[in-house]
């Protein structure tokens, strides 16, 4: 068991040191739509939400998983489409005169 | 579907996710890369679909387009100025997905009759703490910035001392649930005494440090995410929440180092308690007995239109003025008659990190204009004219010169160093700190007093007619 649980640490760990890696390099002026993309990103707890919303097991725990399924949705969905609102706003010199 | 291929589609998304993040690192390639990301957690949802312990869509279907239509709605009506409170609420949203997806991950152990081996009882705890926290948290961040709760920081005798003891408790009953005693009811209390922890956490911070606490819970809401994946031993969600947990951390960082606090400070220093609470936090600003020099829009016109480059550094009172469109539009008349236009931005200027900067994208600010602080501290000297609209404790000199000050050691914009700055301001009232600005009674410096907007409209007006 604790072995499945070291093996899971190790892919957190690396997985920190990327996002460090790659989100020092965002400009401070796209922070916004970094965190509302993150937002986005987030809900990929949708993942076990769906499983545990799909399994059947108890009424409690079905309920409990449709919830999540909505919050992590909403996050998905909203945290995308906003983000996406935030970046085509963001233009260029050439871009903006138009 | 094959185990090992979900966990490979699992993996490409995580990919995407990465990828996603990478292209943020320019604004011309951002767009793209949200896209990227977006296709990634597509792709891993419709895979979900093919899990085998999956027996019925209905609560799924259900639940996906409640949730879609509910985001969709939510992204498409927030106004920009209000991009603060909507990532506070998905925050919590997401933290509050997590929690419940462990807690029913608990129930599912206590329903087959078996007890949750140690390590997967401690992460679905951690799990459900970090969720709670992350969720009442939030909800009483969304309060605060969208003023349904006081904005100033609420303070009681033994705060300190009574989370302290709240978060011990919470651990002890970590150990105690994890030691072999499984018990839903107590489960039960733990939920809400993480909830109580949010709450009381939050509660003590003021307003002016809400982008903090934002960035934190952003933070939080992938290291829950990222919890949960241990609980159902899923490297999708433990990919994708430690690259959140680490941005939420970042960004964290930055806001704490621009401000010159550290994070305990901001967490319990109840900054922005005000006098009436009788916090001893703030030394109340050495009210400055000067005169000030005030110009009118026609002179504050011609000096910025016969400059070679004015500066202009807004903050969050020309977001709440809803003036950026104006700014833009000055800025484009003074360009036309020869001037440099160069936007200058404080990491915490408005209410989050970035915030300025949508604000004035969204008012067709090109963004090579926009300049962070180290990009345009040398630039001053060399500028004509500083227009300062709306920012108070950002440009306040003290912080460099006076070790008497509360702001002394905050990185500032050395707008005091420019030829001429013209200061709009409602009113001499202090900034969020509470401390007054000797900017405003330097020789460089004039006001222009009134609302930012109709302010603008003037200038805008006088330039005109140049």
């Amino acid at each position: 068991m604790i072995e499945g649980l070291v093996e899971l640490l190790v892919v957190f760990v690396l997985a920190m040191f990327v996002g460090f890696e790659v989100i020092t390099k965002v400009p401070p002026t796209l922070h916004t739509p970094l965190m509302s993309g993150s937002n986005a990103v987030s809900g990929i707890t949708i993942l076990g939400a769906m499983v545990v919303a799909g399994r059947g097991d108890t009424r409690v725990a079905s309920i409990l998983g449709l919830i999540a399924v909505i919050f992590a949705m909403i996050n998905v969905v909203g945290g995308y489409m906003v983000t996406d609102r935030m970046l085509e706003m963001f233009k260029g010199k050439r871009e903006a005169q138009k | 579907m094959n185990d090992a291929i979900i966990k490979l589609i699992y993996l490409a998304a995580a990919v995407c996710f990465i990828i996603g993040l990478k292209r943020l690192s320019h604004p011309a390639r951002a767009r793209s890369g949200n896209a990227i990301a977006a296709t990634g957690m597509a792709v891993a949802i419709l895979t979900t679909l093919f899990h085998q312990e999956i027996l019925s869509f209905e609560l799924i279907i259900i639940g996906m387009i409640v949730g879609s239509a509910i985001g969709a709605l939510f992204a498409r009506m927030v106004k920009m100025t209000s991009m603060p409170e909507m990532v506070a609420l998905l925050n919590g949203f997401g933290g509050a997905g997590s929690a419940l997806v462990a807690g029913a991950e608990y129930l599912r152990y206590m329903t087959l009759g078996q007890t949750p081996p140690p390590d997967v009882a401690v992460t679905i705890q951690l799990s459900v703490l970090i969720g709670s926290v992350t969720f009442s948290g939030s909800i009483i961040a969304w309060g605060k910035l969208q003023e349904v709760i006081t904005g100033t920081a609420v303070t009681y005798p033994l705060q300190k001392t009574l989370n302290g003891l709240l978060f011990a408790v919470l651990l002890g009953v970590i150990i105690y649930l994890s030691g072999w005693f499984p018990n839903p009811q107590l489960l039960l209390v733990f939920v809400g005494l993480s909830l109580v922890l949010g709450v009381l956490s939050v509660v003590p911070i003021g307003g002016a440090d809400m982008p903090v606490v934002i960035a934190l819970l952003n933070s939080y809401s992938g290291l829950a995410a990222a919890m949960t994946g241990f609980v159902i031993n899923n490297h999708g969600l433990i990919i994708a929440g430690a690259l959140v947990g680490a941005s939420g951390i970042i960004l964290t960082a930055i806001m704490c180092k621009a401000m010159n606090r550290s994070l305990g400070n901001v967490l319990f220093g109840a900054f922005g308690a005000g006098a009436e609470t009788g916090s001893s936090v703030i030394v109340a600003g050495q009210a400055i007995d000067q005169p000030i020099k005030q110009i009118t829009a026609d002179d504050a016109a011609m000096l910025m239109a016969y400059g070679k480059q004015v500066v202009i550094v807004p903050g969050y009172g020309m977001a709440v003025a809803q003036a950026q469109h104006e700014v833009r539009e000055l800025a484009e008349l003074l360009e036309k008659k020869g001037v440099t236009v160069k936007y200058a931005v404080h990491p915490v200027a408005g209410r989050m990190p970035g915030h300025m900067n949508v604000l004035l994208a969204e008012a067709n600010v090109p963004y090579d204009e926009l300049y962070d602080m180290d990009q345009i501290n040398p630039e001053f000297e060399q500028t004509d004219v500083s227009l300062v609209i709306g920012a108070n404790d950002v440009v306040n000199p003290a912080a460099r010169s006076n070790p008497e000050s509360p702001l002394y050691g905050m990185p500032i914009l050395d707008v005091d160093k420019s030829r001429s700055v013209i200061v709009m301001k409602r009113s001499m009232r202090p900034g969020f700190a509470g401390v007054d600005n000797e900017l405003f009674f330097a020789t460089v410096t004039s006001m222009l007093f009134g609302d930012a907007k109709d302010s603008l409209k003037n200038l805008i007006a006088e330039v005109k007619e140049l």
